[in-house]
């Protein structure tokens, strides 16, 4: 998957060669009549910048549904049978700092903030508390890294275009739960005192950071304790809702929510990688091939399941090498 | 894992000079530490309780505390945990019995004291922290945390907050560390039939206390797995392993509901013979012990409904996820090649990861660009007061009622006041009438009303109400001789209410 991004070039050349290889994009691709080009970079009037600048404008609105609005679909249109127009709008977006991730009737203008953007999100500007305290700034980023490994629990539910995940609160929060738990089990069978020493808390493993907070907690006022974890949960997700990348759904375990078109593009297209990236960086990610981890055991292989251990995993695929 | 030769022991209390003894023999150590430390947070309320406003050493916290973890985990369900109004109001009984005397508020506020102290509310992970050292592989010593809780807070339905004890809780409670569940329980239970058999009902009641703890616990560790096996079929082992878990499981409800069963009847026998040999002590331990046998059959029956709905939930998971047609291109595998891997990173690198995700999970935020006149207004726009009781409620235009009662107050006062006999002198209800129509004509019909209101009267509700005395009439065949009424002279008389004993027979009722 070809990512568009500022500092790769912005040129609309390169995009629009990109856009052509792009398989998310193979409709607005195949129809795309040749020689069209040339006669694009005669033809840019302002009207033209103006819509589609527009149509970007409307991509900055992500909770905004191209079947909702009769301007929007109508661009969106234009953008798939115009090529010149598709390659102006793609080039405002690159100047603006944002990355295009899927033009479509599907996910609208689906675009994202790049790095540097100003339209990025910051983590101090997300957690005023979590920026020095480097425990709260991990539990809210692996949050938001649960929220979207529990939307999408299969590589296959993360490439299928119609797929929609959906997601509680309470589900998220005792599905690492769960798996912090595996890790302290693993962690007493081989041994090893866990606890972290006094004056290091930064070697404490990153599981235990996370079982040691507390799930829930009653406050005066009702509301979810927002230290504890399904607080932080909560937070991540009414965020994504913000996002236009989660929609609730209810009022079970927590709150329910669904995915929508454009969090698959996102967490697909843009974080999946980047957290790969730097997890290969940091020399501990057996080399993913793109198939399932969570393969059937071999034949002769003994189910180690303990009584306690919530996930039934098994221990030689599941661990870090 | 070997202990340190019996020999090695002695010469450690000779001096520093010493080397430090190798990780092998600290760890025993460090478990006995960790034990030692879950006991240290109730001690800690006894200790504490001289920093309270007010004269609290007749409480023992102490008890109190553990009462607390015995409620929570005995009234730990299946979906929900403990509810926190419901253990303190359950705990108020045993804080009243230590200091009769102090006012009821005061009891209610030691209890609540304790069980939060028991969650340690002022902490941020609302846990315990206990520090102890180690020598570590090379010889150096390594100061070390140890976070427990014993008490924790869990989300219910509806965004509610319900009580669970924690397994270090459960395990210093029961004082069984690293046992397992299932040998464990069969034994408690085996334990308990013979004591039954025996007749040593104290002991059998001990024993089946703590078969229900085994039980809760089991019940617990059965919901995580199940819970966990909606995620990914080709996850778990759908052909063998899970239908044998669940088999397993059922196999072992049939087992033990057949057991718990048989030791029903064995106590409802008991306890039946009990009250002529050996007096009425025994028979309520006996029945007793019948309700909390019943509570483990009915937890069984719980765990086993929901053994049965797993069959078809992996069906429709199957449908859902095998047979969707696959996809051109794979994705990432989130959980396995990102969360998996990272959890067992120290917290200071797995954070270069998270941050990643993070900063391209999130999506974008369009930044506010204020100018400077709208800023002036809005920084002096008063903030927009918040509507805590609604919308105003409009006066409402009542109309006085004529008032067409047939008796007045003062009436029904001196009626009562007439009929307001001494529980040792019933009254025949013509010498009431008599005394009645003497201090107002008007008022034997009233007292004729009441008498023949009282001649059925309802004890449930006088019970129920807590009420302590009870009018009551009765027809013994004599003629009512009266210028103004006839039928039945009635008997009407007072009978005093056990309003105490009966609340406290109807909760030890089976």
């Amino acid at each position: 998957m070809t990512e568009y991004r500022t500092d790769d070039g912005a040129q609309p050349e390169r995009d629009l060669a990109s856009e052509a290889d792009d398989p998310g994009r193979s409709t607005a691709g195949s129809s795309q009549p040749h020689g069209t080009v040339a006669h694009a970079n005669a033809g840019v009037t302002p009207a033209d910048a103006a819509d589609a600048a527009r149509l970007v404008s409307f991509g900055l609105q992500p909770k905004l549904l191209p079947a909702r609005d009769i301007e929007y679909g109508e661009l969106l249109r234009r953008h798939r049978d115009d090529p010149a127009f598709a390659r102006l709008t793609d080039a405002i977006a690159a100047g603006l700092g944002l990355v295009v991730l899927e033009v479509s009737t599907r996910a609208g203008m689906a675009v994202t903030a790049a790095e540097d953007s100003v339209f990025a999100v910051r983590m101090g500007d997300y957690a005023k508390r979590a920026a020095p305290d480097s425990a709260d700034r991990f539990l809210h980023g692996l949050a938001h890294l649960a929220v979207a490994a529990m939307a999408f629990p299969r590589p296959e539910d993360l490439s299928d275009d119609g797929y929609i995940g959906r997601v509680t609160v309470n589900g998220i929060d005792g599905f690492v739960r769960q798996a912090c738990r595996r890790l302290e089990e693993r962690a007493a069978e081989a041994g090893e005192n866990t606890d972290p020493a006094t004056d290091a808390p930064g070697l404490e493993a990153a599981w235990r950071v996370y079982a040691r907070r507390s799930a829930t907690g009653a406050t005066k006022d009702a509301r979810r304790l927002a230290g504890s974890t399904t607080g932080i949960v909560g937070k991540a997700v009414a965020f994504l809702v913000d996002s236009g990348f989660l929609q609730r759904t209810g009022d079970d375990a927590g709150g329910a929510y669904r995915t929508t078109a454009r969090y698959q593009l996102q967490v697909r297209d843009m974080a999946g990688s980047a957290a790969m990236t730097e997890l290969l960086e940091l020399g501990v990610v057996p080399v993913g091939d793109g198939n399932a981890t969570l393969l059937p055991p071999l034949e002769n292989h003994d189910l180690d399941l303990v009584a306690d251990a919530g996930l039934p995993f098994y221990a030689d695929q599941r661990g870090p090498s | 894992m070997t202990s340190p030769p019996p020999g090695a022991a002695t010469p450690q209390l000779s001096g520093p000079s010493r080397p430090a003894p190798g990780p092998a023999a600290d760890e025993g150590l460090a478990r006995r530490l960790r034990a030692l430390a879950c006991t240290a947070p109730l001690h800690d309320l006894d200790v504490r309780k001289a920093n309270l406003a007010g004269e609290y050493s007749g409480y023992a916290m102490a008890e109190v505390a553990l009462a607390a973890i015995d409620l929570v985990t005995l009234t730990m369900d299946f979906d929900t945990g403990a509810d926190h109004e419901q253990i303190v109001a359950r705990l108020l009984p045993r804080v009243a019995a230590q200091t009769p005397t102090r006012p009821a508020a005061e009891h209610e506020r030691v209890a609540r004291w304790v069980l939060e102290n028991l969650i340690n509310v002022g902490s941020v992970d609302r846990g315990f922290r206990a520090v102890y050292g180690t020598f570590g592989q090379d010889g150096a010593y390594v100061r070390r945390d140890y976070d427990f809780k014993l008490i924790e807070e869990v989300p219910g339905p509806g965004g509610t907050v319900y009580l669970r004890t924690t397994d270090e809780a459960v395990n210093v409670l029961v004082g069984a560390l690293d046992t397992d569940v299932t040998s464990a329980q069969i034994a408690a239970e085996v334990k308990l039939e013979v004591l039954i058999s025996r007749g040593r009902l104290a002991d059998a009641q001990l024993a089946a206390e703590q078969a229900r703890y085994r039980t809760v616990q089991y019940a617990e560790a059965l919901r995580k797995t199940l819970e966990a096996t909606r995620r990914n079929v080709r996850a778990v082992d759908w052909l063998r392993a899970v239908p044998d878990m669940i088999a397993e499981a059922l196999d072992h409800i049939a087992d033990r509901y057949r057991h718990e069963n048989a030791i029903l009847t064995n106590i409802r026998k008991a306890r039946d013979e009990a009250v002529d040999q050996r007096g009425p002590d025994h028979k309520r331990q006996a029945a007793e012990l019948v309700d909390i046998v019943k509570d483990c059959i009915r937890r069984h029956t719980q765990l086993q409904s929901r053994l049965l709905d797993a069959g078809p939930m992996f069906r429709a998971e199957q449908d859902r996820q095998a047979f969707a047609p696959p996809t051109a291109h794979a994705g990432i595998d989130l959980y396995g090649q990102l969360i998996a891997p990272l959890l067992p990173l120290p917290v200071e690198r797995a954070i270069r990861v998270t941050d990643a995700f993070f900063a391209r999970g999130t999506g974008l935020r369009t930044p506010t660009a204020v100018r400077v006149g709208d800023l002036v207004d809005l920084l002096l726009t008063p903030p927009l007061e918040r509507e805590h009781l609604g919308a105003e409620m409009p006066e409402p235009d009542l109309i006085a009622t004529p008032d067409d009662n047939r008796f007045s107050e003062e009436q029904l006062a001196s009626a009562m006041d007439l009929l307001e006999l001494p529980p040792d002198a019933p009254r025949r209800l013509s010498g009431l009438l008599a005394e009645a129509r003497r201090r107002d004509p008007a008022l034997p019909y009233l007292v004729a009303l009441l008498a023949v209101h009282a001649a059925s009267p309802p004890v449930g509700t006088a019970y129920r109400q807590g009420e302590e005395r009870l009018l009551f009439a009765v027809d013994d065949g004599t003629e009512l001789d009266d210028e103004e009424f006839g039928g039945a002279d009635l008997i009407v008389g007072t009978a005093l209410l056990d309003a105490v004993g009966m609340a406290a027979g109807r909760t030890e009722g089976v």
